[in-house]
């Protein structure tokens, strides 16, 4: 870990607001506002296609969610180019199998973490999509308007994130 | 050209996660262990000038606000159920984009997780429709609307609430 120097983060209420005025930019300019856990949903049905496509295509969910690319899916893949381009240019990048809280913790094993991003994953976008949204539809976009179902989701986020990080690593503080 | 959009609001939005380290599992178990604040900074800010833009254009009659349905059943049960796989994760859809392009690769058995996830509430979606989805609705309802005041007013609280919480989480060192 020690022969790793990460570059001195930005500050994250400049970086935030400076997020805040894009998002303002985006809806003005496109009518759009952040989301992103509807772009898993399109992709699950992308490659179940492969498979299945009448089965797709007779499919509730995908027929309100349509299985296409469209702008939030590549605003999903631009998040990903945007945090390459940062990390490579201005420093960051770094090939790591296991973050170094969970190392610290849990050792470096791969499997272990392996095993419990997936199964959070799944548990994430099933409650995501459950509650109408993810920390960026609900928690940025839902509470900027001043809308209720993005204070009770957010809320709920951090309420069930608690409950579980405790549970993962013990009393706060270690 | 929408899809252009996306990918350039992307962008942009990935290199400031990436920049405020709002994409690290460590900053998100950080917050979550309630030991670092960065990504309540990060999106609180986001959120508070995020606000203010977005309601003097919907006032000026620039922009359409698109809140989503406030449901009881499905934003409390699938916020705490994003809650428990977030923690367990450690990254949200948006920000395991970006973990994954500066290097983090856990993240994909994340991104694999969360699509599995997303063809499971397909797959559940029907039965979800006519239950959790039907509880306490309330439909498209902002806070200025429930409590029958003039949004500007919440946005000034919202603020000032801000602004308090930011002064707490610095002189504690968060």
């Amino acid at each position: 870990m020690a022969q790793y120097k990460s570059p001195k983060p930005w500050n994250p209420y400049l970086c935030g607001g400076l997020s805040g005025l894009l998002i303002v930019l985006s809806v003005w300019v496109t009518g759009k506002y952040f989301g992103a856990s509807t772009s898993f949903v399109r992709s699950a049905g992308l490659i179940e296609q492969l498979f299945d496509p009448e089965r797709v295509g007779l499919m509730d969910y995908f027929t309100k969610v349509t299985p296409t690319i469209d702008w939030q899916w590549m605003f999903v893949a631009g998040i990903f180019a945007g945090s390459y381009l940062a990390a490579k240019l201005i420093g960051g990048f770094k090939v790591q199998a296991v973050p170094d809280m969970w190392q610290a913790r849990f050792g470096p094993g791969v499997g272990k973490r392996a095993l419990m991003a997936f199964f959070g994953g799944i548990l994430a976008l099933f409650g995501a999509r459950l509650a109408g949204g993810c920390p960026s539809g609900h928690g940025l976009s839902g509470t900027l308007q001043l809308s209720l179902s993005g204070f009770i989701a957010l809320a709920c986020f951090f309420l069930g994130g608690l409950f579980m990080a405790q549970i993962i690593y013990g009393r706060r503080g270690k | 050209m929408s899809l252009y959009y996306g990918l350039i609001t992307g962008i942009l939005f990935g290199f400031l996660l990436q920049r405020a380290e709002v994409i690290r599992y460590d900053r998100q178990l950080g917050a979550l262990r309630l030991t670092d604040m960065t990504i309540v900074k990060f999106m609180l800010s986001t959120v508070l000038v995020g606000m203010v833009g977005i309601h003097l254009l919907f006032d000026l009659g620039l922009v359409e606000l698109d809140i989503k349905a406030a449901v009881l059943g499905g934003n409390v049960l699938g916020g705490l159920v994003f809650g428990l796989g977030w923690a367990m994760l450690g990254y949200c859809p948006g920000t395991s984009a970006g973990a994954l392009g500066e290097g983090r690769w856990d993240a994909l058995w994340g991104i694999l997780g969360m699509l599995v996830g997303a063809a499971l509430y397909a797959e559940a979606y029907p039965a979800l429709k006519v239950t959790i989805l039907t509880w306490g609705n309330l439909g498209e309802l902002t806070l200025p609307q429930l409590l029958g005041v003039n949004h500007w007013l919440l946005v000034v609280l919202a603020w000032v609430g801000g602004i308090a919480l930011f002064r707490w989480f610095e002189r504690k060192g968060l």
